[in-house]
């Protein structure tokens, strides 16, 4: 079987360039373009420059798009839904990076997103691309849509809660969030400038964050909201999830119900540990790999569980989810160009 | 041999010839453990030296 060949339109930006970085590596794939107005022309190692020496490829305008196997989107918001019959005529599989086609019910994107969508006849042909919860859908979808980076640090801490119905039925779920900077892209603003940015810990959505929407279509919960801060950091999310579960709910339940959810799963650990300085999900050392780490405490005298899940909001956030994503649709092994397990010490 | 945490319920792998007085470490939840008894195997929470860890 001859390798597959993809092409990544909106390549410039960081999630692009993490799709360089993995499928240029990846055993069963060939990176057919990179595609970029704002850069045709120019070597990919002038905007990725981890890439230099790695590929001679240059970028391509988006007239020059050519058919291939399958194509990644990482296009700005609001794009792609403009764009989709056209990019769809390039490739019988898509996978989206945008938030696009991420909800199913237009009503849920217009709460959350403020206008209506351009394409909702699109909406149905998309699966949301979280294997931890939709892994069967993916092996047969031709379009799956990217992943919430905070969503998928809010869904990975809740799923297991939620799988084995330990939630109380009446009580909210809160999820405070910490985010790296590279979540907000390569396009600066005024609020990235280095003076006002570093080492600044700045609330940016208290209430209101989009990626709520995905925690509510894809956990069935309605009582839950999350707050976003983002921290001193350019990769990283996580999430910290305050949810009161029924009386009598015990530690080890809880250790049932994380193993179950993700004692088989190639990306999710759990980090629950009693000893040294690694008890907890940290993003620290998730920076680069696919890999969420998971964790619990439980305040026994009230009930709240505490759930945590860390991620690279790149990686397990966007592109590496998106190569798993790839991975399962197009039946190669899972885990295929993306084993690197993070740096340490960073 | 194989058994399991008690605090976690983690699958745990012994040696064969553990003896009594030993301290197992668990890696899932990284308790100390210590055999209390062979026949039947039995263990116990180690005490743990608290640490002051975080902030």
């Amino acid at each position: 079987m001859g390798r597959l060949r993809v092409s990544i339109v909106g390549a410039s930006g960081y999630t692009g360039g993490e799709l360089l970085r993995l499928l240029l590596f990846h055993p069963h794939v060939e990176v057919a373009q990179a595609i970029s107005n704002s850069y045709a022309g120019e070597f990919i190692h002038s905007q990725h420059p981890n890439l230099r020496k790695r590929t001679q490829l240059q970028f391509a305008s988006r007239d020059a798009i050519k058919e291939c196997d399958a194509l990644f989107l990482a296009m700005p918001h609001g794009e792609t839904q403009k764009q989709i019959e056209h990019w769809a005529k390039f490739a019988p599989k898509i996978v989206d990076l945008s938030a696009d086609f991420r909800l199913r019910d237009t009503a849920l994107y217009e709460r959350w997103y403020g206008e209506k969508h351009a394409a909702p006849h699109w909406l149905p042909k998309f699966v949301y691309g979280l294997p931890e919860l939709r892994r069967e859908e993916m092996k047969t979808a031709n379009y799956i849509s990217g992943v919430g980076c905070n969503a998928t640090a809010s869904n990975l801490a809740l799923l297991p809660l939620v799988k084995a119905d330990l939630l109380h039925p009446i009580k909210p779920v809160v999820v405070d969030i910490k985010t790296g900077s590279s979540e907000s892209g390569a396009t600066v603003n005024p609020g990235s400038h280095h003076p006002e940015k570093s080492h600044s810990v700045r609330s940016y959505a208290p209430t209101g964050h989009r990626h709520t929407a995905e925690v509510i279509q894809e956990l069935g919960l309605h009582d839950v909201h999350l707050s976003m801060t983002a921290v001193d950091l350019v990769r990283g999310v996580l999430a910290t999830a305050h949810a009161f579960l029924k009386p009598g709910v015990t530690e080890k339940d809880l250790w049932r119900a994380y193993r179950a959810a993700y004692g088989n799963e190639p990306f999710v650990r759990i980090v629950k540990d009693r000893g040294g300085i690694h008890r907890a999900p940290d993003p620290k050392i998730l920076a680069g790999s696919n890999f969420a780490d998971v964790g619990f405490e439980l305040e026994p005298e009230s009930g709240r569980c505490v759930a945590l899940a860390a991620i690279d909001n790149l990686m397990k956030g966007a592109s590496g989810s998106a190569v798993q994503a790839m991975n399962i649709m197009c039946g190669f092994e899972e885990t295929a160009g993306l084993e690197f397990p993070g740096l340490h010490p960073l | 041999m194989m058994t399991t945490c008690p605090e976690c319920e983690g699958a745990l792998a012994l040696a064969d010839d553990v003896q009594t007085g030993e301290i197992v470490v668990c890696g899932d939840c990284g308790v100390d453990l210590e055999v209390i008894d062979l026949a039947p195997l039995a263990l116990a929470l180690a005490p743990q030296e608290a640490e002051d860890w975080g902030e």
